[in-house]
Parts: structure tokens; sequence; C-alpha cells
């Protein structure tokens, strides 16, 4: 089995006087889409948080490609190619739809084939390219938050809830551009609270209770059994549609 | 993109509303161009402080000192000039104006670097511990401002070509408020090209709504905030030595005593924003010269009245800056 692209290896993170991480360990594999999943209040976040150096461990090993990146900076950790998309999507309200995506590009503008391939995935970032980005709605809003960790080729890409209060369709959307980003070999690592979207797209899934993992193995085995699910999350996938 | 042309319009629209009131229209030219020329001055003292307040979410009260450090960098270097300053032509008198302007600059920016490394860095995120350690730093440097220039008030007499009036028409307007107003006019060109125009200024407006996904973007925002800290104390050191020719005198108590005004302009800007602070500004200078001349009673409240009337239309200022 060769080596993950990301492993955590007991680690605990305090916020405060709070111990949110309680010893997590899993791996995500190269190319694959690996869903954390997990009730309110788990530790998803934080572990997302922890992987992006935003919070830091006070136990244990982050490694990614071998390399310990545990206390690492979050500007030294998005440079090793990690793109982070926050639960609140992190987006700048009052630069436009372009100036988000020129800052995201390390330099210079913004490569014009893979715009185009974004444009893509999202084309009402087309539309509004020169209005403010505090003015698109929620679901643009996600649309360009996603498109910012992707305008540059990365090799991880952390991404928190990409389908909360988003409507139906532009879930569905959200899902397709997952899939063609799956397509290109991109590794990702999403926490979902979605069980369909999480079902459509996981390869692999973590399972997160109390600030540990519970479970973690193939998405697919996981989906095929309601008694785990059940057990893990306390309702079945498929009373989530 | 669709401007927010109210609080423009505000400017314009409380000048020509003090025209009747005033009843004198070459009073109120000359009253219009004092406040616009105050405004300036106080937005160069304040554009540095919003975008620290903004960018670094610093309470900066020792910002006064930098006004007073650069007003006295200034004044140590034009009272050595006093030679330039005798042939009262323009040029002789910028090339005296010159030098006073980088001492002031320089010796601003030199101490707003000291300042964040020692004083402010170990309490970013501690709004509490920051406004005790600033009011300390404001108090501790004033005294050395005392130690190093003396206790007793500087004259600093303006430069020639810059002094007096222009007569136009039936109004006086004095020349060193116009140059004010282009000097001011010049500052908030350079700052909105630079903040609109360059990569620096984009990652400084991303960083004043949200430092953290700047960071998660690959950028070292300490090192922005460095420099913005850095900047926004030379453009203050800028201001004192503006101010400090308006006034015609330096004292060590200068900034302090301007940093309430700075206050109030930062916040019916909005925090972090320039244009706020700019359009804040104008509106501070216009409205305590206008109120000196109609109501000199009121002229002291006459600015809190304002930032009052402008919270209680909008609430997080003119333009407010979007903060994670």
């Amino acid at each position: 089995m060769p080596d993950p692209l990301l492993s955590l290896a007991g680690v605990n993170t305090h916020i405060g006087q709070y111990h949110i991480l309680q010893g997590v360990d899993f791996d995500v594999p190269h190319g694959g889409l690996t869903m954390l999943l997990g009730r309110n209040g788990a530790g998803k976040t934080t572990c997302l948080r922890t992987i992006m150096g935003l919070w830091h461990a006070s136990a244990g090993s982050i490694r990614m490609d071998g390399a310990d990146i545990t206390r690492a900076r979050t500007p030294d950790v998005a440079r090793l190619g990690v793109a982070y998309v926050p639960e609140n999507m992190g987006i700048f309200a009052g630069l436009t739809v372009e100036e988000n995506l020129r800052l995201a590009t390390r330099e210079g503008a913004p490569d014009r084939g893979r715009l185009d391939w974004i444009f893509g995935l999202f084309p009402a970032l087309k539309t509004f390219w020169h209005g403010l980005a505090g003015n698109l709605s929620g679901g643009q809003k996600q649309m360009l938050a996603i498109a910012r960790a992707i305008v540059e080729p990365r090799r991880l890409l952390l991404v928190d809830e990409p389908s909360k209060g988003l409507a139906p369709a532009i879930i569905a959307n959200m899902i397709a551009a997952f899939e063609e980003l799956k397509r290109t070999g991109t590794t990702m690592l999403v926490v979902e609270q979605n069980f369909h979207f999480a079902r459509s797209l996981g390869d692999t899934v973590a399972v997160m209770d109390s600030g540990r993992i519970v479970h973690a193995g193939r998405m697919d085995a996981l989906a095929a059994d309601a008694a785990l699910q059940t057990r893990l999350l306390g309702l079945s996938l498929d009373s989530h549609q | 993109m669709k401007a927010d042309w109210i609080p423009l319009a505000l400017v314009p629209a409380i000048a020509i509303a003090a025209l009747p009131l005033v009843g004198s229209a070459p009073t109120w030219v000359t009253l219009t161009v004092a406040g616009l020329a105050m405004g300036m001055m106080i937005f160069m003292m304040a554009s540095g402080l919003t975008l620290v307040f903004g960018l670094m979410d610093v309470l900066n009260f020792a910002h006064g000192v930098f006004i007073a450090v650069g007003a006295y960098g200034a004044a140590s270097v034009l009272t050595r000039m006093t030679h330039a300053m005798e042939a009262p032509t323009l040029a002789s008198d910028l090339a005296a104006m010159a030098p006073a302007v980088v001492a002031a600059i320089a010796l601003a920016a030199a101490l707003g670097w000291f300042f964040e490394r020692v004083l402010i860095r170990p309490v970013y995120g501690d709004h509490l511990r920051q406004i005790l350690i600033t009011m300390g730093g404001l108090i501790v440097f004033e005294q050395l401002i005392l130690v190093v220039w003396g206790p007793d008030m500087i004259p600093l007499p303006r430069p020639g070509a810059l002094s007096g009036a222009f007569i136009v028409g039936e109004a006086a307007i004095e020349r060193y408020r116009v140059a004010a107003v282009v000097v001011g006019l010049a500052v908030f060109a350079g700052m909105w090209l630079l903040l609109n125009r360059t990569r620096v200024g984009l990652l400084v407006r991303a960083g004043v709504e949200n430092p953290e996904m700047v960071e998660s973007l690959g950028y070292r925002i300490r090192r922005l905030f460095v420099g913005v800290f850095v900047a926004g104390s030379g453009l203050a050191g800028l201001g004192g030595a503006m101010w400090a020719m308006y006034q015609e005198q330096v004292n060590a108590q200068m900034g302090a005593q301007v940093l309430v005004l700075i206050f109030i302009v930062v916040i019916i800007g909005g925090l972090g924003s320039v244009g706020g602070c700019f359009i804040g500004a104008l509106l501070a200078g216009l409205l305590a010269n206008y109120t000196g001349y109609l109501a000199p009673k009121l002229a002291l409240g006459s600015n809190l009245l304002l930032m009052v009337l402008v919270l209680l239309w909008r609430p997080r200022g003119l333009f407010p800056v979007g903060r994670a």
C-alpha cells in the first residue's frame, strides 16, 4: 500500500482550556477523496484547522508526504500545496471575484486555461467576474471559495462542509464539480454533514466522535452498512437524501 | 461595481447647507478651504491608524506620539534651515521643506517599527493590554520628547512662500491651507493607487477583511502587519509635520491633543477603510470650522455629535469593512 499523502498520528489539540482533539489518527491516501464525518462538536473543523496550522497540535504528529508539518505555520502549510476552504467560506467580500482569484494565485494572474476550466465548473463566476464577492448568493460564494482553492493545481484540498446551507440544485452542481476534481487526481479531505453528498463522493471515510476517530475505512462499505451508520452517526445514510 | 455614493455626497451637502447659515460667501469660502485643509491633515494623521485597526485589530493609543515625533523631526530640520526660507520663493521653501518632511516621516516610521516590535507584538489579540501598553507608551514617549527637545514649546514659522493668503474676490484663502489640501489629495491618491492597483494593496485590503484567510493562501500576514504599521506611523509623522506648521508651533502633547479627533474620524469612516477615513476627516474638518464660526461653544462637541449621527445611521461607519 502506498504511503498516504497526509497522515495524522495521536493528534491532540487544546483551545484554551478545552481539549478538543484527543488523539486523532487517520490517513488521507494520494489522489482520493476522504470524507471526515461526525456529529456536531465531534472535532472535524478543529481537525482541519490543526492540519492547516491555524491551531497547533499540543501532542501527536501531522506528516505530509513524510515531512513533519505539526508545528508548521499556516503560510508554510499553504506553500506545500495545501488549500483550505473554511466552513464560512472565507471569501473577501470587499474584493471582486477576479481579485479573490488573483490573490489565490501565487505569481501573477491566473492561468487562462485553468480559468476556463473553472468557468466550466462554475459558470456564475464568469458572469460576476468584476462584481463584488460580497454581493454573490450563498451558493455562488461557495463556488468562489472552491474556485479559489483550485485556481492553481494543489496537492491537497481541505474543504469544510461545502454543502452547508445550499439549495439541492446547487448541491448537485457542487457534487459534479467535486467529481470533476476527483478525475484530475486531486487529493481531498472533506468535512461533511450531508450524507448524500458524502456517499456520492467519498472514496474513504473517517468518522469522528468526541475528538477521536472511531471508524476509518471505505466509504462504500459504510454506505452499505445501515447498522454501522446508525451506531457511528446516529442516523442511517438512507434517511438523509 | 456598485459605488456607495451617499457618504461621498455628505461633504458637498454639508458645505452647501452651511452657505446660508454663514451668510457671507467670502467667509464661507474661507471657512470651507480651512475645513478641507484641516480635514486633509487629520486624514494624513488618521489613515495609518485605520489600517492598523482594520488589518491588525490593534487599538493603538500611542499613535499621537508618532504625530508629535514627526512634528519635532520637521521642526529640528526647519529651524536649522531658516536661511533657505528667508528668500520667499516656492522653490527655496520646497527645498527646505523636503528634508524636513523626510525627517518627519523617517523618525515616525522608525519609532513605529520600534513600537510594533517591542510594545505591540506581545499583545496582539488582547485589546485590554493593547490599551494599557499603548497608553503607557504614549506617556513615556511624550516625556522622552521633553528630555530630547526640552520642555518649551518650539515656534515653527511657516515657510515664506506658504505664508499669507490669496485674495479671490473678497475671500481670503491662506496659501498654507491650499498646500495642505494639495498634499492631502496627493497622499490620498497615492494610497488609493497603492491599495487598488498593486498586489500589496490587494493583500492589505484582503487582510483587513480576513487575515486568517490571507495566511491560509500562503502569505505571511505578520510581515504585512509590520509594513503597514511602519507606513502608518510615517504618515502620522507627515501629518504631524503639516499640523505643526499649520499651528506654527510644536509641543509634546500635540499628538495626544488631536488623538480623540483622529479616533472619531477612524470610527466615522469605518474601521480599516481608507476611503471612509478620508470622507470622515473632511466632514470633521468642515464641521469644526463651520461650528467654530457659527456657534463657537458647540465647536468642541460638533464632531462627537457627528460621530453619534453617523453611527445611528450606519453603526459600522460610513464604509464598513467586512471582517470575518
